[in-house]
Order: C-alpha cells, then structure tokens, then sequence
C-alpha cells in the first residue's frame, strides 16, 4: 500500500480522480484518497478502447470487496489505451495510484477544459472539506 | 403470553432506565393523527392445545389420501428423514443470511457443497445460492441474457411450464424486453422455429423434459439459439439429471430448475427452491447469493459470501437482482438428499421414474387411452387422451381415490381431452393399476 | 473440517431407491447422460453426521442472543414445525382442484384477513416469495394503475431515501423506474424540502421504510402523504420494520396504498440461513383489480382460487406462494392473537432499554427516542483507538453474542444497528449491554484484543479479498493447489 500523496504537476477532479496531461493526450486515475477510501481493488471495469468519455460522468468502474465505485472522467475524449495491468491486478491502483497504476490514456477533444480542474492547493482544499 | 420474558416488575425497571413514565410514551414520535386507537380485529390467542387443534382441524379439510399422479412441476418424490432430521436442526434452521461468516460456517459451507452439487448436475462452473422457485430463476436468466447480449427479446418455448412463462411475462416489461413464444409440433420443439424466432433475442429458454413429459431434442435447440446469437437456457428437472444429458454439456449458457423434487415435500406449493447455474463467464451478471472457498488468518480453509458488489445492499440501482432472501434452506435439503442418493442413487431414482411411468403408459394404451404424443420418448410424465373432458375423467378417478393427473386443457386450448400423468418411485405397480381402472 | 465430497467413498450408498421389476424405457443416445454427477458417496450415518457437524459450526436463535439490525431475530416457536409437517399441508400438491384444498385455502384466507386489519389495506396477494420480490410486485401494480390512467409514460420516477434498503432501488431498476433519492434530515426524518423539490408529475411514487432504517418513526408522515397524494403519485411501505407498529400504527392509516410484509421477520418464520421467507403485498381497493393471480375467494363457507382477473399483472412466483411460510405465520399470529401489539411495544421498549444503557459508550448520531431498533456509531472509537464498526462486531462473538448489522445505512459512519426484538429476557439484554461496554473498554486498553477477534469461533477471519479476486465457487475435487497455504 503506498503512502498518502497528492503530485503536484497532476490536476484533481473533485471525486477524487487525477489527469496528466501531455499534450493533447491524458492519463487518467484516481487519488490516494479514493483508493484509501475504498480498501485494496479487486475488480476494474474498463471502458473499450476507442470509446468516447466526457468530463464528469463515469467511464468505468472500480470495486473492492464491500464497495464499487464510478470513474469519473475529469476530461472529456476518446480512449487510445486501457491499463491491462491493473485489469489483472487491480491492487495496483493500492499501491502505486500514480504510476503504475494509472487507468486509461485519452485524446482530449475538448482541452480547454482543463481550466476547470483543480491544482493541487484546490484538491487538499477538496479533502480538507470531507 | 409465552413468548415474551419480561415481568411486569422488569417493564417498570426499564421504563425507569430509559427515562420514561410508560410504554406509550415510547411511541410519542408516532404523530396523533396515525395512531391506531382500538385493539386489533384479529381472532382470539389461542393456547398451544387450542393452535394445535385448530390448525390440525384445516389440514384434515385437505384431500391428499389420493394416489398421486399430478405433477406438472410440483411432484410427489420421497423426502429421506434425514432431511428433515438436518432441517430440524436449530442452528441452522433459525440463522439469518451469513452476513457474519465467523458465526455461519455451517451454512456457508453447506451453500458452498450445495453450488457443487447444481454444477455437478447441470455441467456449468457456477451456481448461486438459490432462487425463490423454478418460475422466477427464468425471469432472473432473462435479466443475465439481456444484460449479456444487449439484446431485447427472449424466446420461450410453449412446451415449457405455463406458470413459468406467466411469470417470465409477468417480468419482462419491467426489464425493457419482448417475450416470444415458440409453439410445439407434436409434443416437441423443433429446432428451425427456435432459430429463426431466435434472431436478435437475448436468450431461448426451453424445458427438458418439456411440460408434456417429453424429451426435446435439446443439444439442437441450444445449437439453434447460439447460431442466432442467444443464450441457450434449459429448465431441466434435477431428478432428471442422473439419467439425461447435463445442458453444460450441449452448449446451454444457463441451466435453471425447480429444486422441489430433490428435497422438498409439496406443500402446497412452497417453500421450494429455484436453482440458476451458468458458464463461469457469467459469473459477475448473476443474480443473489454466492459462497467462495478462501482461508482464514491462519490459512485455515473457510467459506464467505462472495462477489457481493453485484447485489443489491452495494450497487443499489445498478445490482444484478433485487433479491437478497433466497431459499437455502429448502437448497440444503436438496443437497442433503442428493448426498444420500449419490451418483448411483440419482440414477436409479431416474430409472425408476421412467419404468413405472413407461409402465403406466402402457397399460393405459392397453386399456384405449391413447397417449398423448404417441412416438415421442418420455421421462417420468406424459399426456394420456382421456376419451372425453380430462375434467370429468379426473373426477370420475377420485371418485375411485385417484388423482389421475393435470388436465392439459387449463393451459393448451384443444388439448381439453388429455391428461398429464406424473409416475414417481412412490408409485406401485398396484397404484398404477388402480389408475387404469379409474380412467377406463 | 471436511466438505462432504471429501468424505465420500466410491461405492457407498444412503438411500435405497425402489427397483420395480420392470423395463427400464431407453433414453435416446444424444439425450442420455454421459458422465455421472460427482455426487458424494456416503451411508446413511455420516450423512447425518456431516450436516450435524455443520450445524454445530453455525449460529441460530436457538443458539443466543441475535440482535441484526433490520431482520428481527425473534423466537421461532417449534410448534410451527410440527404444524407444518401435518400430512394435510406438507402432502398437498399445488394444483388440486379447489374442492381438495379447502383447509389451505381457508388457512390462505385467514392469513389475508389478519395482514389486511395489521396493515389496514383492503386486499392481499400472499404470492411474493420474499420483500424483495413484494417490492417488485408493488411496482409492477404502480405500472398497471397508471397505464388505466394513461400516465404510466409520463410518471417514470419513484422517490427512495438515502437510508433505504438497497432492495429498493434494485426493484425500481427492476421495475423498468429510474431512482429519484431524496436526504435525510439533522433529526433522521426524511428531508421534506428536498422532497418537495422532487417531486412532481413524473413521479410514480414513494418507497418507504417506517419506521425507517434508522429506527425512527418519520414525525412529519401525513405532510410526506399529502406531498404524494396530492401530486397524483402512490405511496409504497417497505415493511421490514413493521415489527415496530403491529397494532399501534397501520401503514393504510398512514396514507400507504400498497404494502410489504415480511413474514420471516415480523411473524416468525424461520430464516434457515437465508430463506426461505414471504413476503406478501396488502393494497388499498384502487389497486385490487391488478394484483396477481389467483386470489384466493370466499363464497359462503367455501373457499377458491380466482384466476378471472382480467386487469392482473400476472403471476410474479408459481402457485399461491410458499405456503408453509404461511402455516408458520399465521400460527403465530394466532398464538398472539390481539396481543401483536405487547408484541411490538416489547420490542420497542428492550430496544430503547439497551439505547438508553449505551448511548454514553458509543456515538448516537439521532438522539431520539427509538422504535424497535436503533443505529450507534464506533465513529469515536476509529478516531482515538482505531477500532471499527467491524472490530467491535467481531469481538461481540467472543461474548457468544451474534453482532448486530453493521455499515448500514450508509447515511451513518461505523453503524452499528441493533435489534433485540421481544423475545429477549431482561438478564439477556443486559448481559449483551455489558459485553458492549466491556468492548469499548478494551478498545482503549488492549485495542489489539478486538482486531484480532473473534478468537473463539471455528475460523478467525477470513480473506474476502482473496475470494473475490480468485473465485472459488465449487468444489475443485483435486487436493489443494497451493502448497504454500496450509488448507485444512
């Protein structure tokens, strides 16, 4: 299990999902808090690659034994890649929720959007908050 | 009243704890305006003499010193003593769901030998923890084959269980689908209707053995439904099982049953259980209850309620199923007779479904009651042409302390001549000759 | 201890079957079955032995004390199990002409009586096999009312509290209805602005638990009615708490139109680890015409199955429902007679006698007066000592005590919710209350105590992970596959 931290050079989705954008493609994932708040992953429901996701609403899910949980999209796009790894070892996300761990890679469509993310100061605002 | 401990001198004690003058202060959140202000119009308490007397009194209202030879779902089978020996057992009888799998091991591991045993019945890799009977595990295989395909019909053949299929109808609007049925040619299905009625449906559900008793050609009607892109699904009998085909072994995505005539005394109808097992591939889409092996901290072998994410009590609107009270305990009591019978047993109890019931057919041919579908192989159930109303012919038996079946006509118009005879291994030679007097 | 394929020896039988001396009739070669099932091979006597084994391995009223909030674990009483086994019931087949059923009918027909004055409806179907599936059924009737209205396309949502079972909105996905959830208030009521605000001429109906999850009884449930009724919309009452109301309030008078009854809560039938139960609908007159066939009638002192019911939903479960539930139940009933309501009031006063002992040790999120249940909070004790809801449920075992549901509703953190009903004597309730406060004790002295409890059951506890992420769902008939666990 890795230990509590929130990267600077990411943007925050108030439910608790992080966006690394490099140009006009993202990766995907969520917080060490939400993968704190739901204990170690067992199941990721991933979406098809080439599927369309928008900002805001889900675009697959992710449980553990007593919970399952939406993935909220902080971006909208298409999906060039799902993260094969953490579909066979979904712990993954527990123990590296930055890295390796990561969710799906996108190619935004409307990258503007990214002005309505939060920065990390925000985030631990959001956190403070719970 | 018996059942309740408290003394009069405890009720004022706790009053006091709680802070309160009397017990209808309690009930002061409870606005005026919906209080119930007289006593219940309910009949007077009766002493466990008197409930005894009384209810003996309604159970001898019924007529069941008649030789049974109705079926038609529900079937006269022999429930062992040890049965209700095991079912009688207190820990277990009177256990809620095993939410707490430290104080429910017994009924966890008996969920766990009983999801073993469907599979070993049926050939597929996964069962749940029972349904509520064998009407409603077909709605729920509706629910896992539209969610599966993504498709909005399913195709039910007319030669399965009428109540299944009311209750199959009953269901469907609600889960967005189109229910059509696939009438019989002579007794069976053909397999050419089922693949074209097939084409853009969900699921084909047939019966095997279908209502009438007889045996369908089910590896081609499950072949027809996949060729069209739909879930194979059989209701098969589990007393069938030791003696015909395991639907996991000609293509069934599903396998469904009523569980009554493995375990479970009539009754009126109920409580029974349902049985819904599937390839492993359908494992997250099933509905209710599943037991899984894992270990304790000390790797000690242990059983727990499993992939529970897709029930009700975690995904809420987006679960599999609503249910959460199932019927294991009637489960239990099938897998406490299949364990008595074993491989062997099960086999010979198929057997001997099948010898008497081929004998009562033959007799009655004998005696001019034509069968029903004359050339079509059955297992322990066929229709008999009475030679007049099935209706007055099904008097005039119990008249003679018979009852001689299920009349067809309640369900198949023009079929109001025939008769649907059940044959189990509690009938005789002897019974069976009654009944050809009775119906001659 | 072994699963009972594990104990199995080829060629050991415990049940004879009949072998008449006659043809067996061939089965068609592509029809007959191949491979025999891997049944288990025993005798008679350690067949018996195995499930007595079993039992002892499992916790049951008969046991002790089983205080599960929302399932009310009352006494069983065994006169209901000899009652059932009377030949008459047990040996009766579902399909008999009417004229052989009279005393099950009438039995059917009593049933309804005492369900319609309890809950103060006009009629009943006893067919649903569970409240699940009586939750199902309501719904469907919602559909049926308004397709005679002609609104059954425009009312598309039904309103859930967020302290609701998760059966509810299951049903309305179910149902074909879309979810509309509405909060709940600083005093555990439902939020009535919020209601307000949601409710409008989509809406089908309500679905409601009273008292609700929380345990509490909703203080504002005429304005909740007229908010309802007067936008044209149902009202549907979840009865699993009816155990609260028997003869002190009736969900008809309450403004309900169709209403659940768990049979295997409040009138005692045994749950058998799971089910069975029943869960039969009583609705008010303007939904009679729809509900499922067959009713059961009366005409004079005969009684019938009515299956001439043209505006019916159908059938939702096959035959008239599970009937034994129902001798159980109405035995009960009978046993009670008008005397149901000590029975609630009973189970409203232990409840608040063990509220008002442990409200000092733990957190009490709505500080009111209970009904039959209520819901305390191990929120302080995660805070100072790191002990959860699930720790102090695991360490309750340990003082031979089933816990109480815990992490429901989700509205409260580390809920514990808890259930005495009425059968428990005073030396009972105050044994467990002292169990209780024992166990917030240890949580600040030996907080590893409780962490690692149970320590007196058969396992300790289990790796759910493990059985999540690699299912094992069935006997794999081969000798552990991991040699690095010790399997046992």
């Amino acid at each position: 299990m890795a230990t509590e931290s929130y990267p600077d050079d990411l943007l925050y989705h108030p439910e608790h999902d992080w966006a690394r954008i490099d140009g006009d493609e993202a990766v995907l994932g969520i917080t060490w808090h939400a993968q704190d708040a739901l204990g170690e992953l067992v199941h990721y429901e991933p979406p098809d690659v080439g599927a369309t996701v928008s900002k805001d609403a889900s675009y697959g899910e992710i449980e553990s034994v007593k919970a399952v949980s939406d993935l909220i999209s902080p971006l909208s796009g298409e999906v060039l890649e799902v993260n094969e790894k953490v579909v066979d070892a979904p712990e993954t996300v527990n123990e590296d929720p930055y890295g390796d761990g990561w969710l799906i890679r996108i190619r935004l469509t409307n990258p503007a959007e990214r002005e309505q993310l939060l920065d990390l100061a925000g985030y631990k605002q959001v956190l403070e908050n719970e | 009243m018996s059942y309740l401990s408290l003394t009069d001198a405890d009720r004022e004690e706790m009053l006091r704890t709680i802070g309160v003058e009397s017990i209808d202060e309690l009930f002061r959140d409870v606005p005026a305006g919906v209080r119930f202000d007289r006593e219940l119009d309910v009949p007077p308490a009766l002493t466990e003499v008197e409930l005894q007397r009384h209810l003996e009194e309604l159970a001898a209202q019924n007529a069941v010193d008649e030789v049974c030879f109705l079926g038609a779902g529900v079937y006269d089978h022999h429930v062992p003593a040890v049965v209700d020996a095991v079912l009688q057992r207190g820990e277990l009888l009177t256990a809620y769901t095993p939410y707490q799998p430290e104080m429910s091991q017994g009924v966890l591991q008996a969920i766990f030998e009983y999801q073993t045993a469907i599979c070993e019945l049926t050939g597929m890799d996964v069962s749940n923890a029972s349904g509520y009977d064998g009407a409603t595990v077909a709605a729920d295989a509706c629910y896992v084959a539209k969610h599966a395909t993504g498709r909005s019909r399913v195709v039910v053949t007319e030669a399965t269980n009428p109540q299944v299929r009311q209750v199959v109808k009953t269901y469907a609007p609600g889960f967005g689908l189109e229910v059509v049925e696939v009438p019989h040619d002579g007794g069976t299905t053909d397999p050419d209707r089922v693949r074209d009625a097939a084409r853009d449906a969900a699921a084909v559900i047939f019966q095997q053995p279908n209502f009438f008793g007889c045996l369908e050609p089910a590896p081609d009607l499950a072949a027809a439904a996949s060729e069209a892109g739909a879930l194979p699904v059989a209701h098969v009998d589990p007393v069938s099982l030791g003696v015909l085909e395991a639907p996991g072994r000609y293509g069934c995505a599903l396998a469904i049953g009523e569980g009554q005539p493995a375990g479970n005394a009539m009754s009126y109808g109920g409580p029974h259980y349902g049985f819904l097992a599937a390839r492993g591939e359908y494992i997250r889409r099933l509905p209710g209850r599943i037991v899984g092996e894992t270990v304790d901290v000390e790797g000690k072998r242990g059983f727990v309620l499993t992939l529970q994410t897709r029930e009700q009590h975690i995904r809420r609107e987006k679960a599999t199923s609503n249910i959460t009270t199932n019927q294991t305990l009637l489960a239990l009591a099938g897998l406490v007779h299949l364990s008595l019978l074993g491989p062997q047993g099960l086999r010979e109890l198929g057997e001997t479904c099948m010898a008497l019931a081929g004998y009562a057919r033959e007799r009655l041919a004998a005696a001019g009651l034509e069968p029903l579908f004359p050339d079509r192989p059955t297992f322990k159930e066929f229709g008999v042409r009475t030679g007049r109303n099935a209706r007055e012919a099904l008097a005039a038996a119990r008249s003679h302390g018979v009852y001689a079946g299920y009349p067809l006509g309640r369900d198949y118009p023009g079929l109001d001549d025939a008769l649907l005879v059940a044959v189990t291994e509690k009938r005789t030679v002897e019974e069976i000759d009654r009944l050809v007097e009775a119906l001659s | 201890m072994k699963l009972i394929y594990e104990r199995s020896q080829a060629g050991r039988r415990g049940l004879a079957v009949p072998r008449p001396d006659l043809p067996v009739p061939e089965v068609p070669e592509e029809l007959r079955r191949r491979e025999a099932p891997r049944l288990p091979e025993l005798a008679e006597p350690e067949v018996l032995r195995h499930f007595t084994e079993l039992s002892t391995r499992n916790f049951g009223i008969d046991t002790g004390f089983y205080p599960l909030g929302s399932c009310t674990m009352k006494y069983n009483p065994r006169i209901n199990e000899r009652l059932v086994g009377l030949p008459g019931f047990a040996n009766l087949h579902p399909l008999v002409e009417d004229d052989a059923a009279q005393g099950a009918l009438e039995l059917e027909w009593r049933l309804q009586e005492i369900l319609r004055e309890v809950t103060g409806l006009d009629a009943v179907s006893l067919q649903p096999a569970a409240g699940s599936q009586g939750e199902l059924t309501g719904l469907m009737l919602f559909h049926a009312y308004f397709a005679d209205r002609g609104e059954d396309g425009q009312r598309r949502k039904v309103v859930i509290p967020d302290t609701a079972h998760g059966t509810n909105p299951a049903s309305v996905t179910m149902a074909g209805y879309e979810v509309t959830p509405v909060r709940t208030d600083a005093r555990g009521n439902v939020d009535l602005d919020d209601l307000r605000a949601k409710v409008d001429e989509h809406t089908a109906g309500l679905m409601l638990t009273n008292p609700s999850t929380l345990g509490l009884f909703e203080e504002r449930i005429e304005e909740i009615r007229d908010v309802f009724h007067g936008a044209g919309a149902l009202m549907y009452y979840d009865g699993a708490n009816l155990n609260a109301v028997c003869g002190i309030s009736r969900p008809g008078d309450m403004g309900f139109d169709v209403v659940h009854i768990n049979l295997h809560k409040t009138f005692s039938q045994p749950h058998g680890g799971g089910g069975p139960g029943g869960g039969p609908i009583a609705v008010r007159e303007t939904l009679a015409p729809y509900l499922p066939v067959p009713v059961v009638a009366r005409e004079g002192d005969a009684f019938r199955l009515d299956y001439d019911r043209p505006r019916s939903i159908g059938k939702v479960r096959a035959f008239t429902g599970p009937f034994g539930v129902f001798v159980r139940s109405y035995a009960f009933m009978r046993a009670y007679g008008p005397a149901l309501r000590e029975m609630s009031e009973v189970a409203v006063l232990n409840a608040n006698y063990l509220l008002a002992r442990l409200k000092e040790a733990y957190d009490l999120p709505y500080d009111r007066l209970c009904m039959h249940e209520f819901v305390l909070s191990a929120r302080s004790l995660k805070k100072q000592h790191g002990i959860a809801a699930t720790d102090v449920a695991k360490r309750l075992m340990d003082y031979g005590f089933h816990p109480p549901t815990v992490y429901f509703p989700l509205v409260v953190p580390e809920a514990l919710m808890i259930e005495p009903t009425e059968s428990e004597a005073r030396e009972t309730l105050d044994a467990f209350v002292e169990a209780m406060l024992a166990i917030a004790g240890e949580a600040a002295e030996e907080p590893e105590t409780l962490k690692e409890a149970p320590h007196g059951r058969p396992v300790r506890r289990l790796d759910e992970v493990r059985a999540t992420k690699r299912p094992v769902v069935r006997h794999g008939f081969e000798p552990a596959l991991d040699p690095h666990e010790t399997v046992r």
